[in-house]
């Protein structure tokens, strides 16, 4: 008799998605998905609308990365515009993105996943949230916070809010730095490296005690993408993608925005309103890959600043080529932390930092336009066609969370393959389960307030549709 | 008929006003700082009473009046506050957030609309009627400004603004009802039109249905007091 797991929804991520686990007539498991089931329709919405309300319009799709989207659909627009911004804008856009990457990976590591790291996979699931967290280890708890806090602060200071700001705009950015906001970001980076310091420390201790997860957690070869700079160093916010194999040789190298539909195909699942990306020569599934941190720290050749080239340089030692556990999504994630607090310090630092021309102008000068940066989670797309009179008539998006859906796939099978036996499971087990997905950080929708306190139901299911078991999460 | 007799005293909101005959309820009140919302109205227009925000109570009526185009009478006593008038003003503002797309949080406008703002002064919390989502147009023909439908409350101060002080009259409507559409000259792009570009109708619409292209947000406010200003110099000529 096959039976059904449903774990609904996955908490401790950013949106609603579900995990179903099909065990066969021997209570193993046959096969595993992880479900997105909202559909958004921002793409079909936006047509008919001008292009250069899209920055605006797209940040609307995430209320934790609304940053890399108005980024990277500012540069679809200025593609379409033919502009080069201001050296001071595209200084003010990277400080914008550092600290989104700052607060986004502070709420992934901090709120979302240190809950299993630091009270363990099997802790009493009414603790197991942040609170949690800061109740055993106050002092991370604080710097998590702190962290959050720090980076949407810096958003704020910049483009007025934390979250939509308005302030990027096709062209650049409405408003020039002042000295007082600038020295206002400085004086929050004591603080800063202190809190990441301490998660760094906290992490490596407890890294060790995780082995039987690190085998386990989205643990297999796979190609790896994300942008780079001439320099060959990390660079969230410009670069040129670069795709790298599982052993770390370079597959394709120096694809601008305007090149990204000749690598990156889209596919479509029956169970997912998510796309599942793929590298085109491989076709699909084949041509998988994976992005987001453990990606990026795989891929690049160095850092750029001096702390983070340290920890890259410990990063690199975890494995011969590229890390292949997702696992070690959570050790980039505070590599990338450092280098994003070192980096906004040097960006504060540019002579021109305060100039005041921050906005280039200009009308329709071509049809078409696409934009990418590094969002959090990995690569993001924006490519926009319009007509003459600069409304848009079609757009696509491919979103990170898109381009790492067949790896969390694969992943969440892989660890219920090795957790669930015989049919049995516990809460213990399934969030195991759960926290294969957690480690890749998937942006599910624009929804901020899921962490922990959802209440979830996984049912047990005969091949008749009877509940056979239940176990629930108040 | 001598001067005297063309002082009228009345009573609104419990204030004794005096006024001068043929002045609107909307002017003395304000002149008494008696705070009378509006929308369709603009300082320097003049009035058609569409909007029906202005709606004042009569004592002895139970007809509803727009203040911005009934004159004063002597005796009468005005209420502009009642419970049934705040009633009807939620309910005209509801009827207005649902007949066309208005999504506050993207629009242009955000912030300094005076849609938006009236919402929130009459105590607008949500609308109970259901959203029409109209499928609606946006001309982006023109060089320098945009037209969004989607936005537009059909006050007509475009269409004023543009006969009345530009005298270019590019603006008018078109169809009855929920069909009425702004339209430049019979019906045909704004960027082909007769436009002369002075940009008086986007200073004066209340809404984000017209605004200078490539603005968005924040760097997008509007300046409709020029207008008074303006009708002045020109007299002075």
């Amino acid at each position: 008799m096959s039976q059904t797991i449903t774990i609904d929804p996955v908490t401790r991520l950013e949106g609603h998605g579900k995990i179903t686990i099909q065990l066969n007539g021997q209570g193993e498991v046959e096969n595993a998905h992880f479900h997105v089931t909202q559909v958004r329709g921002f793409e079909r919405f936006s047509e008919g609308r001008p292009f250069y309300e899209m920055p605006s319009l797209m940040a609307r799709i995430c209320g934790i990365c609304p940053v890399s989207h108005l980024i990277a659909s500012a540069k679809a627009c200025e593609a379409i515009m033919s502009v080069r911004i201001p050296h001071t804008a595209a200084q003010l856009r990277r400080l914008l993105n550092l600290a989104q990457m700052v607060q986004s990976h502070a709420l992934s590591f901090f709120y979302l996943a240190s809950p299993d790291l630091l009270l363990g996979m099997e802790a009493d699931p009414k603790i197991r949230n942040i609170l949690g967290v800061a109740a055993a280890k106050p002092e991370l708890g604080r710097a998590g916070i702190a962290l959050r806090r720090i980076g949407q602060s810096i958003i704020e200071l910049l483009g007025d809010k934390r979250v939509h700001p308005g302030w990027v705009v096709p062209g650049g950015v409405t408003e020039p730095l002042s000295p007082e906001k600038r020295d206002k970001i400085l004086a929050m980076l004591p603080e800063a490296y202190s809190s990441v310091g301490l998660a760094l420390a906290a992490y490596k201790q407890m890294a060790g005690t995780f082995k039987p997860e690190i085998e386990v957690f989205a643990n297999f070869p796979s190609n790896y993408m994300s942008l780079i700079s001439e320099e060959e160093a990390i660079d969230f916010t410009d670069g040129a993608l670069r795709l790298i194999d599982a052993h770390g040789n370079i597959i394709e190298d120096g694809i601008t925005a305007s090149r990204y539909t000749e690598v990156i195909g889209e596919a479509v699942e029956n169970y997912s309103y998510t796309k599942f990306a793929y590298y085109k020569p491989l076709g699909y599934p084949d041509g998988s890959y994976r992005v987001g941190p453990l990606a990026r720290l795989n891929i690049v050749k160095s850092m750029g600043t001096p702390k983070a080239e340290k920890e890259l340089a410990e990063f690199k030692q975890l494995a011969a080529g590229p890390v292949s556990s997702s696992f070690y999504y959570h050790h980039a994630r505070l590599v990338e932390m450092l280098y994003g607090i070192e980096k906004i310090e040097e960006i504060l630092a540019d002579s021109r930092i305060l100039d005041k021309h921050v906005r280039a102008t200009a009308g329709v000068n071509r049809l078409e336009g696409a934009g990418q940066a590094e969002a959090p989670r990995g690569v993001l797309h924006h490519h926009y066609k319009v007509d003459e009179n600069g409304k848009i008539i079609w757009a696509n998006l491919v979103i990170a969370t898109g381009q790492n859906n067949n790896a969390m796939n694969r992943g969440v099978l892989q660890a219920a393959r090795h957790y669930v036996k015989d049919g049995k499971f516990t809460e213990g087990v399934l969030n195991r389960v759960e926290a294969v997905v957690r480690t890749f950080d998937p942006c599910l929708s624009c929804s901020t307030h899921a962490f922990g306190q959802m209440p979830l139901e996984i049912s047990l299911l005969s091949a008749d549709g009877e509940v056979v078991d239940r176990v629930a999460r108040e | 008929m001598s001067q005297e007799t063309d002082v009228k005293t009345l009573v609104i909101d419990e204030q004794e006003v005096s006024a001068r005959a043929g002045q609107t309820i909307l002017e003395v009140a304000r002149e008494n700082d008696i705070n009378i919302p509006t929308l369709c109205h603009l300082e320097g227009l003049g009035d058609v009473g569409a909007c029906r925000l202005c709606l004042v109570e009569i004592k002895g009526s139970n007809k509803l009046l727009p203040a911005c185009v009934a004159t004063v009478q002597e005796g009468m006593e005005v209420s502009t506050n009642t419970e049934r008038l705040q009633k009807h003003r939620r309910t005209i503002l509801e009827l207005l957030f649902a007949e066309r797309n208005h999504v506050c949080s993207v629009c242009v406008s955000n912030g300094h609309c005076e849609l938006q703002t009236l919402g929130q002064e009459q105590g607008l919390t949500h609308v109970r009627l259901p959203y029409r989502n109209p499928d609606l147009f946006v001309d982006a023909s023109h060089e320098r400004f945009t037209l969004d439908h989607n936005r537009c409350i059909l006050c007509t101060r475009c269409v004023r603004v543009c006969s009345e002080i530009e005298g270019a009259h590019i603006w008018d409507v078109m169809g009855r009802g929920t069909n009425s559409l702004i339209i430049s000259d019979l019906h045909q792009e704004w960027g082909t039109s007769a436009c002369t570009r002075c940009g008086k109708c986007v200073q004066v619409c209340p809404t984000g249905a017209l605004f200078d292209k490539s603005k968005i947000g924040s760097d997008h406010p509007k300046y409709p007091e020029f207008l008074p200003y303006l009708n002045l110099m020109r007299e002075a000529q």
